[in-house]
């Protein structure tokens, strides 16, 4: 047994006032959860304190918060590890702020075990309702309807079950492990900037149903989500999904699949995502080397394969990012052959030679191969995603 | 912890580019540390994620060459970019899990004489910051200050790529990689400032297509950090560099404040504390001044 102080991020709405923090000591196992913490500290000193839980083992996704400013899930983290990253982070990670906004006030940290308190927030990205319970319905659900989240085949069902080869099932494995928990989009970045982004766990829920081979509308989702100006190509490319999801489904990946997808069907976006991803691709097999002004170029006014063709967002997306093009010019940050798309250096032509002969032969493949690690032979490592799960029944 | 560094350098296309100060002042860092760096002159972009979500294989291939070039000098390699760390270190986790797909992409590798072996000579490729802290040590670099940073308030800030997944990028066996910024800047005399942003994402890799929402994500972070009261950030990636200095006049609009906070690159902060002059360490080409910085650190420095 050990005793934590647990600093809780609390708010009643029918009280009227804001959000406060209060510090609870409790008196646990390090091998127990912040969750059991909490369950303590509501049955022992308050019993008004919300939080939503039912399995207490990481299958039901009930107890999704930010614990140290990391989302989880309270019922996986272990209290002895959220003391060791208290200690470690002193207040870093986004809790500093906001402690600093809310008074504090319950038993006071010195009464409790030496070192920092736990950190423990409502999930981020949606609204709170109580103390740790969120919206999950207006962030979560809303945007998890937004993509069609049910099988659409076409023709007449067959007469008993769909039958598929368990193979052709692998590729979703690890986006149907899913439970709902919501922490990915309490951890994601972009929507923090932009609340309309579909999302991480939107968008592995839409690769679920477009990596299914039962399904009929794979060109129609991709278009869908490619389309939107809130949707594939808004993801950040941060990670946090991935940190934050406590059954390995790893969301950016899936989204980055979707792209990889809607780029085999050719389907254009309007925010050129798809344009600046092969302007790079394009960029690397010309010079070996990144040219920033070519990309920039190239993203807007694709060129290497033809005539510059501008769209109107591009000529508009090129005036604006002048300004940024002329003050390193006029700092002498960057010299003017770099600013002019082309006239920076590449790679020597030898090593361009070696570049241009792996371009030959990656590009021959349009199949992702070994996408799951699957750790090494004789290795005891566990698939990093679902692969080796059993495909179940979702 | 190893008596003299000595390692096979990949620089990465930005600090060649848009981000020269950078290379520049690494090398000068290189020189005051004593460290030897065997340069990567014919190793191709890391393709930045970008290419990896176009075609694994490729982005995997384009790695597995670099990572066959540094092995050829038969020494560690060190890379000066958290995008670089993060995209290289995703294609080294696919290639060390499975060795046939090793044998595939060593097969294209072949014409060219090269070949990636997993753990030759216990081969890592490591960021100039886990370098500093892992193998050089804190100690020693608090050894080779000369001009303490005292009284400059310095926010880090990492790179997503630099600190999460934290299971692909080593935290297994290093669990601290996402303070090192913080201890780094301590050692070298410096006093850390606190603020949101510092292991958030810096907005750059949808600068192109959602400008709104990087360049959001980028005065946020800088506009979070002068409310703490820094005098300037710290960061490892010159493509973070990209967004929080080059794009920040811009990114002040779309706040709708104004900003003008310093953000340097580690090398330059290294270098300061090392005694280097900030016009050798090009802190005159950023476009956020730094002046501010300059003026503290000649007015408390002792040196």
């Amino acid at each position: 047994m050990a005793d934590y102080t647990i600093k809780v991020r609390r708010f009643q709405p029918e009280s009227g006032e804001g959000p406060y923090w209060e510090e609870f000591n409790v008196d646990l196992d390090p091998s127990l959860s912040v969750l059991d913490g909490l369950l303590q500290a509501k049955d022992r000193d308050d019993g008004s304190l919300a939080v939503r839980c039912s399995c207490r083992a990481a299958i039901c996704g009930s107890c999704g918060m930010k614990v140290n400013g990391q989302s989880t899930l309270g019922c996986k983290t272990q209290i002895g590890e959220a003391q060791e990253q208290a200690d470690k982070m002193v207040g870093a990670a986004g809790v500093s702020a906001a402690v600093a906004d809310s008074p504090i006030r319950g038993e006071g940290s010195d009464l409790g075990s030496a070192g920092n308190p736990i950190v423990i927030e409502p999930m981020g990205n949606m609204p709170v309702i109580k103390d740790l319970i969120t919206d999950m319905e207006s962030t979560h659900w809303t945007k998890i309807r937004r993509v069609t989240p049910w099988l659409l085949p076409h023709g007449e069902p067959p007469e008993r079950e769909y039958v598929v080869e368990p193979e052709s099932m692998i590729d979703i494995t690890q986006s149907m492990a899913c439970i709902q928990c919501g922490a990915c989009v309490s951890s994601c970045l972009s929507m923090e900037a932009d609340p309309g982004f579909i999302g991480p766990a939107a968008l592995a829920k839409a690769y679920r149903f477009v990596g299914d081979p039962r399904d009929a509308e794979t060109h129609e989702r991709l278009h869908d989500l490619a389309d939107d100006p809130h949707g594939i190509y808004d993801c950040t490319h941060c990670f946090s999904c991935i940190d934050a999801c406590p059954k390995g489904v790893a969301p950016m990946d899936q989204i980055m699949r979707l792209r990889r997808k809607a780029g085999e069907e050719g389907i254009e976006d309007p925010n050129a995502g798809h344009d600046h991803e092969i302007a790079f691709v394009k960029v690397i097999e010309k010079k070996g080397l990144l040219d920033e002004a070519l990309l920039v170029q190239e993203s807007y006014a694709p060129g290497i394969k033809g005539k510059l063709k501008p769209s109107k967002r591009g000529l508009t997306e090129t005036i604006k990012s002048l300004p940024t093009i002329l003050r390193p010019l006029r700092k002498r940050k960057v010299k003017l052959r770099q600013a002019i798309p082309g006239l920076h250096h590449g790679l020597p032509k030898e090593a361009m030679g070696d570049v241009k002969s792996i371009y030959a032969h990656a590009e021959e493949h349009s199949e992702e191969l070994n996408l799951y690690i699957r750790g090494e032979e004789g290795d005891d490592a566990q698939p990093d995603g679902a692969a080796a799960e059993e495909v179940t029944n979702d | 912890m190893t008596e003299n560094i000595k390692v096979a350098y990949w620089p990465g296309c930005v600090s060649r580019g848009f981000t020269p100060e950078l290379h520049g002042s690494m090398a000068i860092v290189a020189e005051k540390l004593g460290w030897e760096l065997v340069e990567l002159d014919r190793a191709n972009c890391c393709g930045a994620g970008v290419i990896a979500e176009h075609n694994q294989e490729l982005a995997d291939t384009l790695n597995a060459r670099t990572f066959a070039l540094a092995q050829q000098t038969g020494l560690a390699m060190m890379n000066i970019c958290s995008t670089c760390q993060g995209a290289q270190s995703e294609c080294q986790q696919r290639l060390d899990a499975d060795s046939a797909y090793r044998a595939h992409i060593n097969e294209t590798l072949s014409g060219q004489g090269l070949a990636y072996e997993k753990g030759k000579d216990g081969f890592t490729n490591k960021n100039f910051l886990w370098l500093l802290v892992e193998d050089y040590g804190l100690d020693r670099l608090k050894e080779q200050v000369v001009r303490p940073l005292s009284g400059l308030r310095v926010g880090p800030f990492y790179g997503c790529y630099i600190v999460r997944p934290k299971e692909r990028l080593g935290y297994g066996e290093f669990p601290d990689r996402d303070v090192y910024l913080e201890q780094v800047i301590e050692a070298l005399g410096g006093t850390v400032v606190e603020y949101d942003g510092a292991r958030k994402c810096c907005g750059f890799p949808v600068v192109t297509m959602n400008r709104d929402t990087s360049l959001r994500q980028a005065g946020t972070h800088v506009g979070d950090a002068i409310d703490a009261g820094a005098d300037c950030l710290v960061t490892p990636c010159p493509l973070c560099h990209l967004n929080l200095d080059m794009q920040q006049p811009e990114a002040a609009k779309v706040v709708n404040r104004d900003l003008g906070l310093a953000v340097l690159h580690l090398p330059q902060l290294v270098g300061l504390a090392l005694g280097a002059e900030p016009k050798d360490l090009g802190m005159g080409k950023h476009i956020a001044s730094t002046r501010w910085v300059e003026e503290r650190l000649t007015a408390g420095a002792p040196a």
